[in-house]
């Protein structure tokens, strides 16, 4: 007798548990043949309030680790996804791409995560260092990260614009809410999994599938939530966002590149959603002959 | 035995013949007060009347004159950005710190509530529980919040709980005496309304569950239990006892299921904060987070409203 294959349902990632969406409803993306991806949670404000919530509480531990930390952690998501390299690939070609496109992207997006894993504990000293002042102070500058992070995936693409978003943001100290694709929102849940066996505290990221229009409003305009970053190019939800954010003056990061290009990356990803905290210190002499420091 | 309570007269009940509480029961009555639906406006007026229902709470070792003083300002000034919002009903603080409290409070209207009695555990002998509440009604308290000895309740010392009750009553004058069952030790429903018996039998103004020292605290379950002792109290002696559920209650939903028991129980006449408080020190917060929330249709963070 033929078995019959038991199917996966796609829930959404809030405080590193897999929930559905408090509303109760889900629609069903399809793929341009027509065929059901599958019936994905249809998030509501609520859930983005309870994912903020859980973002808020991670924030204070995760910040607060050794960057060097939070560098192994990133990359041990790295090795994790690329141990399910095969499912992601599956549920790319379900969505429409390519195998051999789809193996690309897998492959960039672990390749991403190595890459910001590296960068965790240099931030500061690239980014960071110690100023040159007029008096007789030991002056220096820190990157601290920004908070909760809200961050509307890139609608084109289901992992690699994700993954591309998320790395740097989180690589920072940043706790974050994601919204995926919500065409293609298959990968993000599964990438969630990902993060939930990667030691990443739960609560760090946060995923939400649904209608981004439904869920942009309560997202960009949350008192808590302390940046928004766009990956998309309609230029009316940019200013959409831009108004909403005035409340709390978010920062709001725009961003719009082909992420499977290996230039779209870099340092200033991370220090973007990061403040720069200036410290004076009085001190007598810094750095000339009669330094003793 | 007959007992006389200002112009009442009853006779005190077989404390071992309390009613035995159906715990199946209560939860199931209890998850219904969590069903009703309180749209805008009754959520509002819900809201308000939470907050002013409020003891704010600090009970500290850390606790020093500026802290309290700090928790005073807040009472009275919740959150200045918003006219017109109520203020918490007490403040609930040590013995030590009652003369920093009511001098802090003057001319607000709200009272000064003091733990006494060797809070929390309650582990000395009655002589020093005593010069314990005379001390904080001395220095000004309004109100005072004895706790039980437990491990004579659980002993089964039920006559020992009652005297005690009754001479610190004595002591309180014109102070009202809250007693602090902390349900959290008594660990069953029945030892609950029993202690609840006794209590209200040897005097209590307010029943109390928790001193929020322990684990559970005041969870809707055992807040039922009492509220029923006090409706069965009233019916048997006409004297009404106020309630307050203390530790635990952080957040607005919960006080407003709170609310909602309250008045499918008792009824409306327990909705003030004469008869009925939250024992809390960060649901102020929450609930003035969420009249900001109704009012401006925006998520709030705790960013904007005074550390609690």
């Amino acid at each position: 007798m033929a078995r019959l294959e038991v199917l996966k349902t796609y829930k959404i990632y809030i405080g590193g548990a897999f929930p559905r969406t408090e509303s109760g409803r889900y629609y069903t993306p399809k793929n341009a043949k027509g065929e059901a991806l599958g019936n994905i949670c249809l998030s509501s404000r609520k859930d983005v309030r309870n994912a903020v919530v859980a973002a808020r509480k991670a924030f204070g531990g995760w910040s607060e680790r050794a960057a060097f930390n939070r560098g192994q952690i990133l990359y041990r998501i790295g090795e994790m996804l690329e141990g399910r390299k095969a499912q992601f690939v599956e549920e790319l070609q379900l969505q429409g791409v390519s195998k051999a496109k789809a193996e690309k992207e897998v492959g960039v997006a672990v390749d991403r995560l190595v890459y910001y894993a590296g960068w965790c504990d240099k931030v500061s000293q690239v980014s960071g260092g110690v100023n040159a002042v007029a008096s007789s102070h030991f002056n220096f500058s820190v990157n601290e990260p920004t908070g909760v992070v809200g961050i509307i995936a890139d609608q084109s693409t289901s992992l690699i614009g994700l993954v591309s978003q998320i790395a740097p943001v989180i690589a920072g100290g940043n706790s974050c809410v994601v919204l995926a694709s919500e065409e293609i929102p298959l990968c993000a849940i599964t990438f969630a999994e990902v993060l939930n066996s990667s030691d990443v505290p739960g609560g760090v990221v946060n995923i939400l599938t649904g209608s981004v229009d439904e869920m942009l409003k309560p997202l960009a305009t949350h008192m808590d939530v302390n940046a928004i970053v766009y990956a998309s190019t309609d230029a009316s939800k940019l200013k959409e966002i831009q108004e909403y954010a005035v409340d709390n003056l978010k920062r709001v990061r725009h961003y719009s590149q082909d992420w499977m290009d290996a230039d779209s990356q870099g340092l200033h990803f991370i220090t973007d959603l990061m403040e720069i905290k200036t410290t004076w210190h009085p001190i007598e002499n810094i750095g000339g002959a009669t330094s003793s420091y | 035995m007959a007992k006389k309570k200002g112009s009442a007269t009853f006779s005190i009940p077989d404390f071992t013949q309390s009613p035995r509480i159906d715990k199946v029961g209560v939860e199931e009555r209890v998850s219904r007060f969590q069903k009703r639906s309180i749209k805008k406006e009754a959520k509002m007026q819900g809201l308000r009347m939470a907050l002013n229902m409020i003891d704010l709470t600090t009970l500290e070792g850390k606790d020093t004159p500026g802290k309290v003083k700090q928790m005073c300002f807040k009472a009275a000034h919740l959150h200045d950005v918003h006219p017109g919002l109520p203020t918490v009903a007490a403040v609930c603080v040590y013995p030590s710190m009652v003369a920093t409290a009511k001098k802090e409070v003057e001319g607000t209207g709200i009272k000064v509530a003091s733990v006494s009695t060797a809070f929390p555990s309650g582990q000395a002998p009655l002589e020093v529980k005593l010069m314990d509440t005379k001390f904080a009604v001395d220095a000004g308290a309004d109100e005072i919040d004895m706790v039980i000895s437990r491990g004579k309740f659980l002993s089964g010392e039920y006559n020992f709980v009652f005297d005690e009750i009754a001479a610190i009553k004595e002591a309180c004058g014109n102070a009202r005496l809250k007693v602090i069952l902390e349900t959290g030790e008594l660990v069953t429903l029945d030892n609950v309304r029993r202690a609840s018996d006794i209590a209200m039998y040897a005097g209590a103004d307010f029943i109390k569950t928790s001193t929020g020292k322990i684990q559970p605290a005041a969870t809707m379950q055992v807040t039922y239990t009492m509220l029923e002792a006090i409706r069965d109290f009233k019916l048997k002696t006409g004297i009404q006892v106020g309630m307050k559920p203390a530790g635990g209650i952080s957040n607005s939903k919960l006080a407003l299921h709170n609310l909602v028991m309250v008045n499918e129980v008792l009824g409306g006449e327990w909705l003030t904060n004469e008869w009925f408080r939250f024992g809390a020190s960060s649901l102020a917060n929450d609930v003035l987070m969420q009249i900001m929330k109704t009012e401006t249709g925006v998520y709030q963070s705790s960013d904007y409203f005074s550390i609690d």
